[in-house]
Order: structure tokens, then sequence, then C-alpha cells
């Protein structure tokens, strides 16, 4: 290719990308920048941002209520995901391999929780689990409870519901990333030995990965910045930071003090982001191939 | 039970749904032989070998591999392996790790793993490439590794399934070579399935050629291709022309004169004891004919007929001449001997004489008209003049 052709693809290039570069830095990166900012700022009388730079805010988020919350809401983010991605693996396996009509049917199941209000649906779980709820009473009916047990407002309520309405984010990729897979692949693994189980983690799951990253990635992060479900599922034993901020934010009008935890969960969704993305760039293979060490 | 004997098929039967992919296949194939299952898709040789794999369940009859029974055995408990159509390396590990896998799930020690792998890899040639993955070789070599991948588990059967459809002519005919080759080397027992009648003549000890879920013929290449039992194999493996006709008149204990209607008498040999105004189809090869302008001369147990040709293609090794005689359009193959310019070649049009031997028409056992779609020039081009 000579000189002037390459150029003007460079140009080319340029004038592709540059719009949706744009838009990443109108609307993601100056507004991310703009919550790290705040943080640094003190607070004013009328509950607004005041003038000036101090590191109040990231004094006082060494409140030792924090710990815990953080650490709660790591712990059921994590404990959603993967219970999340243990269903989504048979169901998108299961989904990839049954007769076309059915797998339409079982598409539509998955995505017909999408037509219901998301609050109505959390509601919904609020008046199954109520002391008077029906599932409470089907349980302590046929002794699976007893009858003064709690299960609304705490913990496991919040997981409960976190994993109902994530699961069909995770179902998707998987199925998607199933469809394309060659189930070939895992006869050919059988043919040289493998039993059912193994021929399933050796050539099945590494198949699928892509389509395991974006469940992950997809379920993981929006569950770190829950603030609907636990505020509903949870009570004060299963907050998780996101109620922190809505407080800070709407209760306490202390913007400085929600911009630091926000930037703090920034921080903790970024991590994993690029754990992933290294991950997904690790597994390009390089051209000349690599040598083995 | 027989020694002998790698694979024995007892009346096996497949169905799925209404449809009877496999219907009561009976097949021996004796150890180190090159076996092919030959026929058109959907005639239910890939699944035969699907089964004989393990993928698939047979409804009713047994598989026996070296006398145990294997029908019900899972495919990883199957001393098989297979060589699939796409080829079906695992993209997501190196050559190196594909071709060790078997090894690897037999939890065998790594050195030994090792030294059986790069033993493998020299025997493909592919040494330098071991650390690629799948996706930076070519299909040639991919076939390759597939091959390494499998004979590295030492089956006492391997089963190829259409090894060679994914690869341009001239490397399908370097790999017919090499499968060759390596199928002498290593001794053990082919199963070979094609719908290519070259590949199954080139490469088989022996043939089987199916046609809806049954077997047709069991045989050698050369029995299969000079002395066809039905239609559907004369038809299927290269080209020829079938002449339906009654017996006439018994000249001796092996040939009669038999009428064929739109033609005439021609003398046919009768190694089916055929009897007197019975029924008969004959198969007889392009290439059997011998074709010139001018009249041959006489000589016993020869057929000659006069006719017009209609059509020429020219082929390289070999011209086709369609020559209409009676009611019959004759394809005849005619190989080029030594070149002479001054020699004056058969053109459109030219009344020409077409003569044979009658040991090289063929009786048929089974006949059915349908079986002459199957030829791969079934009729002259759409040049014919009017």
């Amino acid at each position: 290719m000579n000189h002037l052709a390459a150029k003007r693809k460079s140009l080319t290039e340029w004038l592709v990308t540059t719009p949706s570069f744009v838009w990443l830095i109108i609307f993601f990166v100056l507004p991310t920048i703009t919550i790290f900012a705040i943080a640094f700022r003190p607070t004013n009388i009328d509950g607004g941002i005041g003038g000036g730079w101090t590191l109040d805010t990231w004094r006082s988020l060494a409140n030792p209520n924090y710990p815990v919350i953080v650490w709660r809401t790591l712990r059921l983010s994590v404990a959603t995901t993967f219970i999340c991605l243990a269903f989504a693996v048979p169901c998108g396996y299961f989904m990839a391999r049954v007769r076309d009509s059915w797998r339409q049917t079982l598409l539509l199941l998955v995505v017909v929780p999408f037509w219901t209000n998301f609050l109505v649906r959390v509601f919904a779980w609020r008046e199954l689990l109520h002391p008077e709820g029906w599932l409470k009473q089907g349980l302590v009916f046929l002794g699976l409870a007893s009858p003064d047990a709690q299960l609304l407002y705490n913990e496991y309520a919040v997981l409960l519901v976190l994993i109902y309405t994530h699961l069909p984010f995770a179902i998707l990729p998987v199925y998607a990333a199933a469809e394309k897979f060659d189930f070939r692949l895992m006869e050919a693994a059988r043919d040289l030995g493998a039993g059912a189980l193994r021929a399933f983690w050796n050539v099945f799951i590494p198949g699928i990965s892509r389509g395991l990253l974006t469940a992950f990635l997809v379920v993981f992060i929006p569950a770190l910045g829950s603030y609907v479900i636990p505020d509903i599922m949870g009570g004060p034993s299963g907050e998780m930071i996101g109620n922190k901020i809505a407080q800070r934010t709407f209760s306490d009008r202390n913007w400085p003090h929600a911009s630091g935890l926000s930037a703090l969960l920034t921080l903790a969704v970024l991590g994993p982001m690029v754990v992933v993305l290294m991950l997904q760039g690790r597994k390009q293979p390089s051209p000349g191939g690599e040598k083995k060490t | 039970m027989s020694g002998e004997n790698s694979i024995e098929i007892v009346d096996v039967t497949k169905r799925f749904g209404s449809f009877t992919a496999v219907d009561n296949v009976s097949l021996s194939i004796k150890r180190g032989e090159f076996f092919s299952l030959l026929g058109p898709s959907g005639c239910g040789k890939t699944t035969l070998l699907r089964m004989i794999a393990g993928f698939e369940q047979p409804e009713v009859g047994q598989l026996i591999l070296n006398g145990d029974d294997i029908t019900r055995l899972p495919p990883n408990e199957r001393k098989v392996n297979t060589i699939f159509q796409s080829y079906a390396l695992f993209p997501h590990m190196t050559l190196w790790d594909n071709i060790a896998y078997g090894l690897k799930i037999a939890r065998r020690s790594s050195r030994e793993i090792k030294s059986e792998v790069e033993k493998m890899l020299s025997l493909i040639q592919m040494e330098d490439h071991a650390y690629k993955k799948p996706d930076q070789i070519s299909g040639g070599q991919k076939q390759r590794v597939a091959i390494a991948r499998a004979l590295i588990n030492k089956p006492q059967v391997l089963l190829l399934d259409e090894p060679l459809a994914a690869l341009d002519l001239k490397l399908r005919q370097r790999m017919l070579i090499e499968l060759d080759n390596i199928h002498d080397e290593v001794g053990i027992t082919f199963i070979y399935v094609t719908h290519d009648q070259g590949e199954a003549m080139s490469l088989s000890d022996r043939i089987a050629v199916m046609n809806k879920g049954r077997i047709e013929q069991i045989g050698k290449p050369g029995e299969i291709y000079e002395a066809p039992r039905s239609s559907f194999v004369a038809a299927f493996i290269g080209d020829t022309n079938f002449f339906e006709g009654t017996v006439a008149e018994a000249i001796d204990d092996d040939y009669n004169r038999t009428r064929v209607d739109g033609l005439g008498d021609v003398i046919c040999f009768n190694d089916k004891n055929i009897q007197l105004n019975a029924p008969i189809h004959l198969s007889i090869r392009p290439e059997k004919f011998r074709i010139s302008r001018d009249q041959p001369e006489a000589q016993p147990k020869h057929n000659v007929l006069s006719g017009v040709v209609e059509d020429i293609v020219y082929l390289g090794s070999h011209t086709r001449y369609w020559v209409r005689t009676g009611d019959y359009r004759i394809s005849i193959n005619q190989q080029h001997g030594r070149f002479l310019l001054d020699e004056r070649p058969i053109k459109w049009k030219d009344h020409v004489f077409v003569w044979w031997h009658a040991d090289d028409g063929f009786m048929l056992e089974q006949y059915s008209e349908s079986d002459e779609q199957l030829m791969t020039l079934p009729d002259a081009p759409a040049t014919t003049v009017s």
C-alpha cells in the first residue's frame, strides 16, 4: 500500500470513530471525572457543593460502618453472579440443544419477566415472603420453615431477588455463545475417551468463555450498584452501598459524601472489568503462535 | 467368536422418527482392512459410522468389536476413534494439546505423553507448528492433526467420516496417498465413509455400496465396478449404459442371444443362468465399446452396431461420444492413443460402427429406472445438434 492510501485510510478511521469517541467523553468520562471531583469539595449549608478543595469526605469514608456495607455489597454481588452463572450454563446448554420450536418457546419464557415492571416484580416477592404471604405459609405448612421465621428483611431475601432479577441477563449471553458452539467438539472429546462431564468442562465451558465473561459483567456490575432491591427487601440488615449513596444524596443532601461513595463503587467496578478485559486480550492468539515455555 | 474379524455388524437397524436411516444391515470387517462405506448423501453410511463410534444407538442389532459386544457402550469406552469431516479440533487448545488430549484423559505420565505426541508430530510432519492454534493452520494440516489426535490412542478401528470432503482437489489427491501410507504404517482397521467413488476405489480393500439404508453390494473395488449387482451400483460407481431385453436363444452354456427392443439382437455372457424368454437388464460401461468409422472385421462373440454420432465431449484423457443407434443413445469413452495430425477425428453426424465383446456386457440382478439419474454424465450437454 502506498503512503497516500495509508494516510487516507487513517483519516477515514478517524472520521468513523470520532462521533462515538465524543459521545463517550461527554456522557461517560466527564460525568465520572465530575463525580470524582465533587468528592474533593466541601459541602455547603444549603445541601449543595461548596467552593475550594478538601479531603473531609475521604476522611469520613473511614466510618467503621462502611467496611461492613462494602463487604456485604461485594459478597452479595459475587454470590449473585456465581449462582446466576451456575443456573445460566445448564440453561444455555439445554436451550442450544433442543429442537428449534422448543427453543423459541424457552427464549420467550426467559424474556417474559421483562414485560412486567421491575418494581412490581420486586414488590411481588415482598408479598410472597411476607409473614402472611402464601410462600411463607406454604413453607410453614410443609414444615420447611418455623412459623416465626423472618423471610423478609435480611441478606438472603436480597440475594434471592438479586438472583431472580439478574438471571435472564446471565442466560441470554450464555445461550448466545452456546448456540454458536460446535457440539461436534463434544463428540470429539467423547470419542477421545472423555466422559460426558469431562467433555463438558474441557470443551463446552472454554467454548462459551466469551459468553460467560459477558454474563459475568452484565450481572456483577449492576448487582454491585443495586439499590432498589436491598431497599425494598433488605431493611437495615440488608443494606448495600447503593442504599448509602441514595441516603447521602436524598436524605442527608451531602453530595460530596455521596460522590465519594460512588467513586469507590466505580473503582470497585472498574477493577474486575480491567481484569476481564485483560483475560479476554490474552485469549486472542498471537499471529505467530506463542511458544510454550 | 471369529478371530479375524475386527468389527461385526449384526442385523442393525436405526430409525429417526419415521425415517429408517439404517435398515437391517449386517457386515463383517476384517482386521487391518481398509473398508469403505460408499453411497449418496442420506444413504445411512454416516449413521452406521456414528453407531460404531457410539454417538447413535441402534434400535435393533448388535455391534461386535474384536469379539466384545459394544452395542450399549458409551463412545468414551470404545476402542475406536473418529476423524470428523469438520476435523473438530479443539479451537482453544494448541495442536500439541489437541494431540495429547486422549492420553491426558487416560492419565498417562507426562513423560510418556511428551514422547508419544512428539512421535505423532513427526509422523504428520508438523513439529514446527506444535504450539499453534487450529485456526492458524491450513485445512490439510488440520486434517493431519485430526489423524494424529485419533491415532495416538492406538484405536483398534479408525473411523473416517468423509475426511477429505473439505479439501480442494489437489490436496485431496495428496491426502489420499498420505492416508494410504498411514494405513500401511499403523496396520489397524480403517472404516472410511465417502460419497466419492474415486476415493473409495483407490483406497479400499473392500467397499460396501449403500442405498436407502441398505447395503446393495459388498466387494473389492474391481468386483463392484466390473460386476455390479444392481442398476444402482452400476450407475453410482462410474457411468454405464443400460439395455433392456429378453433372452431369445441359448447359444451354448455360457452365452445367449438377447433381443433388445429398439436395438436388435445382441450376444450376452450369461453368468446368471437366466432362462429362455426371461427379461434381463444389461449394463455396459462406456469404455468397453470401440468406435470407428470403418467397419470392424467380424469376430466371434462380438456385437457390432452402426449409428450416428450425436455429441462429442473432449475430456482430456479420453473423449466421450454419444451415438444414436435404434432407440438407444449409447455413451462411449474412447481413450486417445498416439496423437496423429493427419488422422481424421470422428465428428458430429458421422456414421460410425460401435462394437464390444459379449463378456463386457453385465447382467443385473436388480434394475430401477430412477438409477439412471445417478450417472455423472447422464446425457448429452446442452449443445445437442438438432
